[in-house]
């Protein structure tokens, strides 16, 4: 039995135990928002002081931004990106979520075999297909349209196995008695089984929109004409290209705008953000 | 129970889309593996030249190298780190919503933002970090311009964006660890190191084992970051797989070879995960 010197001694060395966990939990705040902040603060500080660490600017310009709106069309990027995620994200929740079904709660010949190649391509690693995709853009002359940025993505096998996973948790009950009413299989998976699997849902269209919206190789090897780019792409040639001109805090502009979108959205949705990716790691 | 009529149309979407996008180009790959092609005039057959090609190709061995540098750092820091915080933030505290979300944040912001956000943290004159390093009274360092700091560099980089990821999935292994185990270790009056070398680590060994396959089919798509940052050098020393294919097909229009560099990265890719499997298997039995 711990005597009560001993007591009192080991509760002060947990309250210091504590307080070091905060320091070290905010220490570690400063590093991973810091940059961030200071990225953010660059983009509205004359370009003299760039360089500085400081988060309070001496002076606040818009110069930066101007500048970016001025040398890239980076809003008709920002609305490619949003109509190529958003028809992406659509296409992707509602031929995954058929097949999903399909595997999970119908039953017919070759259902395994379709289960099995669904796993082989979970397996297989994207640099093999990414030539020969590209050739076959080439063919089918997408090169340079939208068709080219959401048809190849439009089902994923991720989405397919998550989809199946979640369906079969749902009671044959419920399929059963809208079988007896009459309602085709459709109507079951769109009117029935939607509505009771809006977490699986969530976690696909996060998942796929995010990937999507963050895609940066597949556009560069597909999208040559400017007025078509996603917006990661047309940032990230503006930061490799000559066109900022060496202007650091135009790139860094450019940069925040690329951010700005996501992190508004994270900004509502964190909770769904970090569920949906746990479980997406998981799953691998 | 009779088989559906349903079947078959539910799942030709999917089929549809495996025929084309999946199930041709792995056919596909194989036809380039023996032609040369820039896409404009018409493909040449050229036997097993491409491979044997690659067999010599040193900035084929370079890149595997490099990618081999980039996990050695990346994998160990980004479990000691994440495994860390993990551990933190799994004590009593108030906040954890708030430092996870923060911790978070990088990870679902785009890798051009934060390759274009760390090339200026990197920078050699005025960057952050060697201001950092200069009120320290230390030395600059040449971040991103040395052959031999730059793939480290990046690896650095990588795992201050994917290092949120991580801590949450270890946070849902170590919640997921049954509280006896510790009770009974304190009865028997284990230390910290103890209790976590033979509890903890065993417990969470699923989640290392995730953490190190996500990490090397990461480290094998590397590309944006050298794309921004370095252009694949200096000297070829940030050169990744996937930037090689994209220089080989986009900038030398060598789509034979290109296709044939990706067939033996995936070959490579999926080997090691098998290995790193067996591995795991082997230590979770013993």
């Amino acid at each position: 039995m711990p005597t009560d010197r001993e007591k009192r001694s080991s509760e002060s060395r947990g309250t210091v135990k504590r307080l070091a966990v905060y320091g070290v939990l905010l220490a570690f705040t400063v590093v991973f928002f810091y940059p961030f902040l200071w990225m953010v603060v660059s983009t509205l500080r004359p370009e003299a002081e760039i360089g500085d660490p400081w988060i309070v600017p001496s002076a606040i310009t818009l110069q930066n931004y101007i500048l970016v709106f001025q040398k890239i069309p980076i809003l008709r990027a920002f609305f490619n990106s949003l109509f190529v995620s958003a028809s992406v994200t659509a296409s992707v929740l509602v031929f995954a979520s058929m097949t999903g079904y399909a595997l999970s709660r119908l039953r017919f010949r070759g259902r395994n075999a379709i289960f099995y190649v669904l796993l082989f391509t979970m397996m297989l690693p994207f640099q093999i297909t990414l030539i020969p995709q590209y050739l076959l853009m080439v063919k089918f002359q997408w090169v340079d349209t939208y068709l080219a940025l959401i048809v190849p993505y439009m089902v994923s096998a991720f989405a397919i196995l998550l989809f199946r996973q979640y369906f079969q948790s749902i009671p044959q009950d419920v399929i059963d008695a809208a079988r007896i009413d009459g309602c085709s299989e459709l109507r079951i998976l769109f009117q029935i089984i939607w509505p009771l699997s809006v977490p699986a849902l969530v976690t696909v269209g996060i998942l796929t929109f995010m990937a999507v919206w963050n895609e940066v190789l597949w556009p560069l090897i597909v999208i040559r004409n400017r007025d078509l780019m996603t917006m990661p792409q047309l940032v990230a040639l503006f930061a490799v290209g000559g066109q900022a001109e060496g202007l650091l805090g135009v790139k860094l502009a450019s940069a925040t705008l690329l951010a700005l979108p996501i992190v508004v959205a994270y900004a509502f949705f964190q909770r769904y953000f970090i569920e949906s990716m746990a479980s997406s790691g998981l799953k691998g | 129970m009779k088989e559906s009529k349903s079947g078959w149309p539910f799942v030709l979407p999917y089929g549809l889309h495996f025929a084309v996008f999946m199930a041709f180009p792995i056919a596909f790959s194989f036809v380039l593996l023996f032609h040369r092609w820039d896409v404009v005039s018409p493909m040449e057959f050229v036997g097993f030249r491409n491979i044997v090609t690659l067999f010599h190709d040193r900035l084929f061995f370079r890149a595997l190298l490099n990618t081999g540098v980039f996990l050695l750092i990346h994998i160990p820091l980004q479990i000691v780190v994440a495994l860390f915080l993990a551990e933190m933030l799994n004590r009593r505290i108030r906040f954890r919503g708030f430092f996870r979300a923060v911790y978070f944040m990088p990870v679902v912001v785009s890798g051009v933002v934060v390759t274009m956000l760390w090339s200026q943290i990197f920078a050699l004159n005025n960057g952050l970090l060697n201001q950092l390093l200069g009120a320290l009274g230390l030395p600059k360092l040449p971040w991103l311009t040395s052959p031999t700091l730059a793939m480290p560099s990046i690896a650095i980089m990588a795992t201050w964006k994917n290092v949120g990821l991580y801590i949450v999935l270890f946070l849902v292994g170590l919640q997921s660890v049954p509280r006896h185990l510790y009770e009974a270790a304190d009865i028997e009056g284990a230390s910290s190191w103890q209790k976590f070398f033979h509890i903890t680590l065993p417990m969470i060994n699923p989640t290392l084992f995730m953490v190190v396959i996500l990490s090397t089919i990461g480290g094998f798509s590397l590309f944006i970051e050298p794309f921004i940052m370095t252009g694949g050098g200096p000297m070829n020393s940030t050169l990744s797989a996937v930037l090689y294919i994209y220089k080989q097909a986009f900038d030398f229009y060598r789509m034979g070879y290109a296709a044939t560099l990706g067939f033996f990265f995936a070959l490579l890719v999926m080997g090691v995960v098998i290995l790193q499997r067996k591995l795991v298997e082997r230590e979770i039995a013993y």
